[in-house]
């Protein structure tokens, strides 16, 4: 199998994500928003009251993350992802706002999928468990809300060449399900 | 009676938060080198360079190797004659883990209710489990428990009927429901036997066990110990769930006498950072 890498920049358009295929690797340059669990039940709020958000989600892609404390001279500390499937529930509300891309780790229920689909949305996996390293990637971190959250306020992270995995295409395409099937024959 | 004050307790609890977060043991890492050199996928050796990779930036940086710094989960086996003195000794070790988190810069994941979940803000109060045990030591073990693995774990009272193959099939789907999500390659810490709560405790018990992958004494329980494995290994799950050989670094299993109609089986993911220490005081 050969790899493709294909570098993106947000915001994201339809055409950038009409090519991708699970198994892609991008490399995300441009601005994600932190949220989980607790900035999620926020923002789904704020979606259903028709309320503005706190950022443009046109395109935006959001960051299933909640960093450590940034060292003394460090821009951020730890920050890789979360397990996305706790977010599944509030798929579809985010997706209908616009956003087109979450980024997280581990696999999705098949109705986020589909809602993906209708709505034209992909969901990248980064490397669970490497925030370290992947801390590298982040250029500049702003609090955008709620700060009372900690860590899981909802912040703009600018990212150079932040490296992801496509788990879910556009066509409901699914790594983690034929990964297995894949491997479980070979074995 | 052997007295210890309890804030050399507090700083043993504090320098354990900061060092296992920080740096992954030279033995686990070897552990995860030998998985690279055991997968057989090609993305899979490329997910398990990464986890390495990330061990040496963490070490370098001093940064948390994952942002998921963990619930402080403590055992402490403490000596029938040793006499805590100076304070309260679980107030001393939520103190350490205050003090770890803040001083190490970990991450505040610790809400004080479940249900308001408000965060605490200093990852206090740890998970601690005493064992009073004979002798005038006072040991302690920690484990920074990610929480994405920990969500995974499961546990199933299962009928004597259903024997080996129940309980060989019941950890076999645990891994699989979890799939990609508990970062494997995970370490599978199983207890069986004893009633609802002592298993779930045995299988966090045997999370601890050093070195990793250090088979049970008893023959048939280490033999059921690589039966897990080579099961669970043949899922085809892999690293971080993208398919692959290597699905878990190991499986240590602990048993309890148990009642004559029972046989409860409680599974603990751990994630592929794994980090715990013990020493002794």
């Amino acid at each position: 199998m050969t790899v493709r890498t294909i570098r993106l920049t947000t915001p994201l358009k339809d055409a950038d994500l009409k090519g991708l295929k699970i198994g892609d690797r991008v490399l995300l340059s441009g601005e994600v928003y932190t949220a989980r669990d607790a900035g999620h039940k926020r923002l789904v709020k704020l979606i259903r009251e028709g309320a503005p958000l706190p950022f443009n989600p046109k395109g935006a892609v959001i960051y299933y993350t909640g960093p450590t404390p940034a060292r003394e001279g460090q821009i951020i500390g730890s920050c890789g992802p979360t397990t996305s499937s706790r977010m599944d529930a509030y798929m579809e509300d985010i997706v209908s706002a616009g956003i087109k891309a979450t980024i997280g780790k581990g696999g999705r229920s098949a109705e986020v999928r589909e809602i993906q689909k209708k709505y034209g949305a992909v969901y990248f996996s980064a490397v669970g468990g490497t925030g370290a390293i992947l801390s590298e990637n982040v250029t500049k971190v702003e609090l955008v809300a709620w700060e009372d959250l900690g860590t899981e306020a909802l912040r703009r992270l600018t990212v150079k060449d932040f490296p992801v995995i496509v788990a879910n295409d556009l066509a409901g395409g699914d790594i983690f399900l034929e990964a297995r099937a894949q491997w479980s024959k070979k074995i | 009676m052997r007295e210890i004050d309890v804030r050399k307790i507090s700083n043993a609890v504090r320098d354990l938060a900061i060092e296992v977060n920080i740096h992954l043991s030279e033995g686990f890492v070897e552990r995860l080198r030998k998985a690279l050199a055991q997968e057989k996928s090609e993305l899979g050796r490329e997910l398990l360079q990464r986890i390495i990779d990330n061990a040496r930036a963490a070490r370098e940086k001093m940064l948390p190797a994952c942002q998921d710094t963990g619930t402080a989960v403590i055992l402490v086996e403490i000596g029938q004659d040793v006499h805590p003195t100076g304070g309260n000794l679980i107030d001393a070790i939520n103190d350490g883990v205050t003090r770890g988190w803040r001083e190490g810069l970990l991450r505040a994941s610790i809400l004080g209710d479940p249900l308001t979940r408000m965060n605490t803000g200093d990852n206090a109060p740890a998970v601690v489990h005493t064992f009073i045990v004979p002798g005038d030591k006072l040991r302690l073990s920690f484990m920074a428990k990610g929480s994405g693995c920990e969500n995974m774990s499961r546990l199933k009272m299962l009928k004597p009927s259903d024997g080996e193959e129940g309980i060989l099939k019941f950890i076999e789907e645990t891994v699989v429901e979890a799939n990609g999500r508990p970062c494997p390659p995970v370490t599978l810490g199983v207890g069986i036997g004893g009633d609802f709560e002592l298993a779930a405790l045995l299988a966090k018990k045997a999370l601890f066990r050093n070195p990793i992958g250090a088979r049970h004494p008893e023959k048939h329980i280490a033999q059921l110990e690589e039966k897990i494995l080579d099961r669970v290994n043949a899922t085809g799950i892999g690293p971080l769930g993208m398919g692959g050989t290597v699905t878990a670094l190991a499986v240590h299993v602990e048993t309890a006498p148990v009642h004559i109609s029972s046989l409860p089986v409680a599974v603990n993911i751990d994630c592929h950072a794994h980090r715990h220490r013990s020493l002794s005081l």
